[in-house]
């Protein structure tokens, strides 16, 4: 459950079965996450700039009745290399805007969760904002949004308004980089704030439509956000009215201390990594605590463990599959998140470990999509599903009901009542 | 020898914010829900509409320092709600108003290519600009632009954005599984802007989408406005729907074309119109009456008049005379976020001459509002309104019009049903799609990549 105090790892093979069933989502990366996916017989490297590529894998996805999708994006060609652009030819390059590709499948999907990768470092919240709000509005209360910061010198230079310097990954968690890292984080979360004040700076019932006096709104119901920050400052009220949903869903990727604190402050859902159930209760508990530390500690809060998967019913074959794809590219696919090869139900058994330590639900990156998300939604979730560990049907209609988060009452309306 | 018949283009606008729509009839729905807006697009598409359009207002506007609370007020994000109509339509081009004062040319563009693949190729730019400080509020940049600096800062943006729409060429995806090629050059979406309000440089990541780059429409009727339309844009919006201004507007802006080694068909020229319908002329202009007085309430009344005074009004009687006193000619304080306020460019002489006119017809305060404000544009039978469309379309007035009904989302239905037919046996206006694309539509060429990078390196100079 949202923030209930995680088990202790130690003793997990002893816990009884969790009462609450997990949560999963995918995260759609152009064909996979595998960077030669591209090249497997049954995927659509052609597609991927079409809306029906993204219909096809969002519907797969609600098939399997998952509680969302995330779409990754960024303000770059991709690249192998997380700094600078690497020059290849061999790999995906190009993708369309997330928060749009999202938009786009709404209406022809029903129930899922759709959750568009946001770059906070170079994007306006007002602008942000409105178009979550509409996404909600369009998708009938199913809108999230992931928010990422961008350190890169080189997207900088696309808005040509800042710099920064170009910094290795050891160089990040020097003070040098470290300082950068904080100011993005920060930012990031002055982001979100603002981006959610937005949300209620028009009261539920703020149009009225009143023939008596003329009057198409109650100004009284709309507020001015008065935001000033240090990169920004932001006067409100959005042009907007609250999303179906009041707040839609913020999540955000973490993978330390800084991030961490963003995720405990600012989000509903943060993605971890931990390469096993003891590092995922860690996490766990250092992100409940940072939660506590902001007073936030009655807030619910769903931590996700991330995964890549490559799932096969037959022992070896995913990992056959993988090695098959890392000699394709080149070399052998790393990743911040575990790299998992294996059988549905060998991942049903650690998911519902890692369950146990803490984790209120998974973000699977499919290796391949053609193959690794259907085998989600028709292998992994049954397999789920028989042991009690997942839905087996839609139990509601927004996002926010089916992570159990309840309709947020509108900060404005209250601080007046 | 008689000309060819020209055919009429013609485009709906959903109003957003706004003081036209009449949000108390029975009939009126909302304007949020997508509901609204899918029924709107399909309506128009049903009657082979070119486009749908959408305005853009980035802050709600005040009067005395409140928010405005009399107009249809909130609206949806442009980019998101289009998308999401492409997914409900197939044909109709999908046309949204995005500022160039407080955007950014790589994110602009980013959506635009990603609307045009997402819509398989329906997407159009209306360039709007912005200077003042009041909307800047609400960004980063706040407001940071001289008024006279707008036109040089939109030329900019939109040769920048040109050049990153141009910075593919189409060709660069192979994706060959067999040879292990993504990308044909590695270079692919390189480009490098630098002027004076830009100096942007990387790699573009939205591959060529299917009309090269979205079709770009103008709205802007100062020397300046028709100037950068006639250098840029595809399309123009205008005001001037009556005949004699529609033909004057017509001969000026197409003359200009010549300079920037284009032909008058490579603008079209779209004034934004309204109609009412009825079985009879009479009963149409009857309902046109009914319109307006549901349009201008006493209040609504009162706050117009306040824009063009820039006073308080408040203690007036808006069924009785015009205020006797003169506008306040200082810094125009009362009416924020409000384009019409400068269409009055000479307040004293606008109330001078309203006083007069009332006081020669016996208007009050209310009837007065309800004359001047009248923009109504097409008034009578679906065969008269029909027929008042073609005239003006075939007399170069225009080359068609965008549609605003005054109630959404059902008041371009009956358009649909009864006039678009009648132009359809005209042989005026197609009767089904001929193309897939919104260029396809407005006959208007994909422009090769880096074509027009002389012309938009000229205009911005």
């Amino acid at each position: 459950m949202p923030s209930s105090p995680p088990a202790d790892p130690s003793s997990s093979s002893a816990a009884p079965p969790s009462s609450q069933p997990l949560h999963l989502a995918v995260a759609l990366d152009g064909t996979g996450w595998h960077p030669a996916s591209w090249r497997e017989p049954g995927a659509r490297p052609d597609d991927l700039l079409t809306a029906g590529f993204w219909t096809d894998a969002v519907l797969e996805a609600e098939r399997g009745l998952l509680d969302f999708v995330t779409f990754e994006d960024s303000l770059s060609p991709q690249s192998s290399d997380r700094e600078r652009l690497d020059g290849r030819t061999d790999q995906v390059r190009g993708r369309l805007d997330a928060v749009l590709v999202a938009t786009r499948v709404a209406p022809v999907t029903r129930n899922i969760g759709l959750v568009p990768t946001v770059v906070a470092t170079h994007t306006e919240p007002f602008h942000l904002s409105k178009a979550i709000a509409t996404l909600d509005y369009v998708s009938g209360g199913r809108a999230g949004l992931r928010v990422k910061v961008s350190a890169a010198p080189h997207e900088a230079a696309h808005f040509g308004r800042r710099e920064f310097p170009a910094l290795r990954a050891d160089e990040l968690t020097a003070p040098r980089g470290q300082a950068l890292v904080e100011e993005l984080f920060d930012e990031a979360a002055d982001y979100v704030e603002v981006v959610r004040r937005l949300w209620d700076s028009w009261e539920d019932d703020a149009e009225i439509r009143d023939a008596a006096t003329g009057r198409f709104i109650d100004r009284e119901k709309l507020h001015y956000i008065d935001f000033e920050g240090r990169h920004f400052s932001v006067k409100g009220p959005s042009i907007t009215p609250r999303p179906p949903q009041g707040q839609p869903v913020v999540s955000a990727l973490a993978h330390a201390p800084v991030p961490y604190r963003l995720v405990a402050r600012s989000t509903d859902i943060g993605y971890v990594t931990p390469h096993d159930a003891t590092e995922a209760a860690a996490i766990v508990l250092e992100v409940t605590a940072e939660r506590e530390r902001a007073g936030l500690g009655t807030e619910p809060l769903h931590i996700f463990g991330d995964l890549v998967v490559f799932l096969d019913p037959e022992p070896g074959s995913a990992r056959a599959r993988k090695e098959r794809l890392d000699a394709l590219d080149g070399s052998a696919l790393t990743s911040d998140a575990l790299v998992f090869t294996g059988t549905p139900s060998e991942l049903a058994d650690l998911l519902i470990e890692w369950q146990r330590a803490g984790l209120s639900g998974f973000r699977l990156r499919p290796g391949t999509v053609d193959h690794d998300l259907p085998a989600i939604t028709r292998e992994l979730v049954p397999e789920l599903q028989e042991r009690g560990a997942f839905r087996r049907s839609y139990e509601a209609s927004t996002l926010r009901g089916l992570l159990g988060l309840s309709r947020p009452a509108n900060r404005y309306a209250s601080a007046q009542a | 020898m008689s000309k060819p018949l020209k055919q009429i283009h013609l485009a709906a606008h959903f109003p957003g914010v706004n003081n036209t729509t009449v949000w108390s009839d029975p009939a009126a729905g909302s304007h949020i829900e997508f509901e609204s807006f899918a029924h709107f697009a399909r309506t128009a598409e049903r009657a082979k509409f070119d486009f749908l359009f959408l305005a853009e207002g980035l802050r709600l506007r005040e009067q005395g320092g409140k928010i405005y609370d009399l107009d249809v007020v909130g609206r949806p994000d442009t980019f998101t709600v289009l998308t999401a109509l492409a997914a409900v339509t197939d044909r109709i081009g999908l046309t949204g108003t995005i500022n160039s004062t407080f955007n950014e040319p790589y994110e602009v563009a980013r959506q635009f290519a990603s609307l045009d693949h997402l819509s398989a190729g329906r997407a159009a730019w209306n360039v709007v600009t912005s200077w003042d400080a009041f909307t800047g509020e609400n960004f980063r940049r706040g407001g940071f632009l001289a008024q006279e600096d707008r036109y040089t800062r939109a030329k900019q943006f939109l040769t920048a954005a040109h050049t990153l729409f141009d910075s593919w060429r189409g060709d660069e995806i192979v994706a060959d599984k067999e040879t292990g090629r993504f990308l044909r050059d590695a270079d692919a979406g390189s480009f490098h802007h630098r002027d004076e309000h830009f100096d942007i440089a990387g790699q573009f990541n939205v591959p060529r989408s299917p009309q090269g780059r979205p079709v770009i429409f103008q709205a802007g009727d100062s020397e300046e406005g028709r100037e950068f339309a006639a250098a840029t844009a595809d399309a123009i919006f205008s005001r001037h729907s009556t005949l004699d201004a529609g033909k004057t507007f017509y001969t000026d802006v197409k003359g200009r074309l010549g300079r920037y080694g284009r032909t008058a068909d490579e603008l079209l020229i779209l004034p934004s119109a309204t109609f009412v319908l009825g079985d009879t002329d009479a009963e149409a202009h009857e309902r046109a009456r009914e319109v307006r007085r549901s349009q201008v309430s006493g209040q609504t009344a009162i706050k117009f008049l306040e824009q063009v005074w820039n006073r308080d009004l408040s203690a007036y009687d808006p069924d009785g005379p015009l205020p006797d006193i003169d506008p306040d000619t200082g810094e125009h304080t009362v009416a924020r976020g409000r384009a019409s306020v400068r269409m009055f460019r000479d307040p004293t002489a606008t109330a001078r001459e309203w006083r007069e006119r009332a006081e020669a017809e016996g208007l009050s305060i209310r009837d007065l509002v309800i004359e001047a404000g009248n923009r109504q544009t097409f008034v009578g039978t679906a065969a008269t309104v029909a027929e008042t469309i073609n005239s003006f379309v075939q007399a170069d007035a225009s080359d068609g019009f965008i549609l605003v009904p005054h109630v959404t989302p059902g008041g371009l239905d009956e358009f649909a049903d009864t006039v678009v037919p009648l132009l359809q046996e005209r042989g005026v206006f197609r009767s089904e799609y001929e193309g897939t694309t919104l260029r396809d539509h407005l006959k208007i060429a994909v422009p090769e990549p880096g074509a027009d990078r002389e012309t938009a390196a000229r205009t911005a100079s």
